[in-house]
């Protein structure tokens, strides 16, 4: 009784803090400062089509990289503490799967794994991006992995994807400083056609590197996860 | 207006599978209520006019996020139980 009375106090604290919130809720007339800066500016200056990519990518770079750091440091800590003994691989039986997942999942992965390229290939053209294409990508492989629960994922090709993309990222990043204006500016690169799939600058190399270090951080979370399931 | 009152109904069966996630006392229809919550939220975000977000909810609240909470469930109810 005491503890659903705190927990309620606690409730009817969040709603008194989040009540003004609600109270100045209203519609946005204007941009403020730094995103009307963003809006008219970005076109011109970073030369993508997706106004959200040139944030992420090129004035927020440096954050980017930060959340691709973290991502990374939780799938190696999930990595570490999930260690599958060859023993563990060995007894593991699981249950075969229903003929309509089996086939479902062979026709669909191509697709969904297309897609995941197609999402982060096209980053600076149409919404989505490095971070939506590789957990794309992910999700294809865990439709693979539900399809056919013996399936082993080779892990050297992902360790190995992982680090030369996240080298890659570091490196174009380090080139902004020396051939351009700052780290990660994308003007490395000749901007071309706005709107054209060769434009932009750097930002689809950089995209397509962040697609696939993401894809294979989140790749290598589901396959450990699976890798330590059986059924008794 | 048709988007609106979409997405009040939207908002509402979010907060009905929140509730349901919360106090439902078999752990599976928890983590399902969870996930349909995030699918709602990413349809709330497309709604919104933010399809980046609208993905990422998609992908990795609905799907990933659910998928790992089963393997989870598994692994510990084998421990113990």
């Amino acid at each position: 009784m005491v503890k659903k009375t705190f927990i309620f106090l606690v409730l009817v604290g969040f709603a008194a803090m989040l009540l003004s919130f609600i109270m100045n809720f209203g519609d946005n007339t204007a941009l403020n400062d730094l995103a009307s800066r963003y809006a008219s500016q970005g076109p011109e200056e970073v030369g993508a089509a997706n106004l959200v990519t040139a944030v992420i990518v090129t004035y927020r770079g440096l954050d980017t990289l930060g959340e691709v750091t973290i991502l990374f440091l939780s799938a190696s800590i999930i990595g570490f503490f999930l260690k599958v003994q060859a023993k563990d691989m060995k007894e593991r039986s699981i249950r075969k799967t229903s003929e309509i997942l089996r086939t479902a999942s062979k026709v669909l992965t191509p697709a969904i794994m297309l897609l995941g390229v197609y999402v982060f290939i096209n980053g600076h053209l149409t919404p989505g991006g490095g971070f939506q294409g590789g957990a794309i990508i992910a999700s294809g492989l865990v439709l693979m992995l539900l399809g056919n629960p013996n399936l082993q994922v080779n892990h050297k090709i992902i360790y190995i994807t992982e680090s030369i993309s996240g080298f890659a990222f570091v490196f174009i990043g380090i080139l902004g400083i020396i051939l351009a204006g700052g780290f990660l500016d994308n003007s490395i690169l000749p901007l071309g056609t706005f709107g054209k799939i060769l434009s932009a600058g750097a930002i689809p190399i950089i995209y397509i590197f962040i697609g696939l270090k993401v894809g294979s951080e989140l790749s290598n979370i589901v396959s450990n996860m699976q890798e330590t399931q059986k059924e008794d | 207006m048709i988007l609106i009152i979409a997405a009040i109904i939207i908002g509402l069966a979010m907060i009905a599978m929140a509730i349901i996630a919360v106090i439902h006392k078999k752990l599976t229809v928890a983590v399902i209520a969870a996930g349909v919550v995030s699918l709602f939220a990413s349809i709330l975000y497309l709604l919104l006019a933010a399809p980046d977000v609208a993905m990422t909810e998609a992908a990795i609240g609905s799907g990933l996020t659910t998928i790992i909470f089963f393997y989870v469930l598994n692994k510990i109810r084998r421990k113990h139980g």
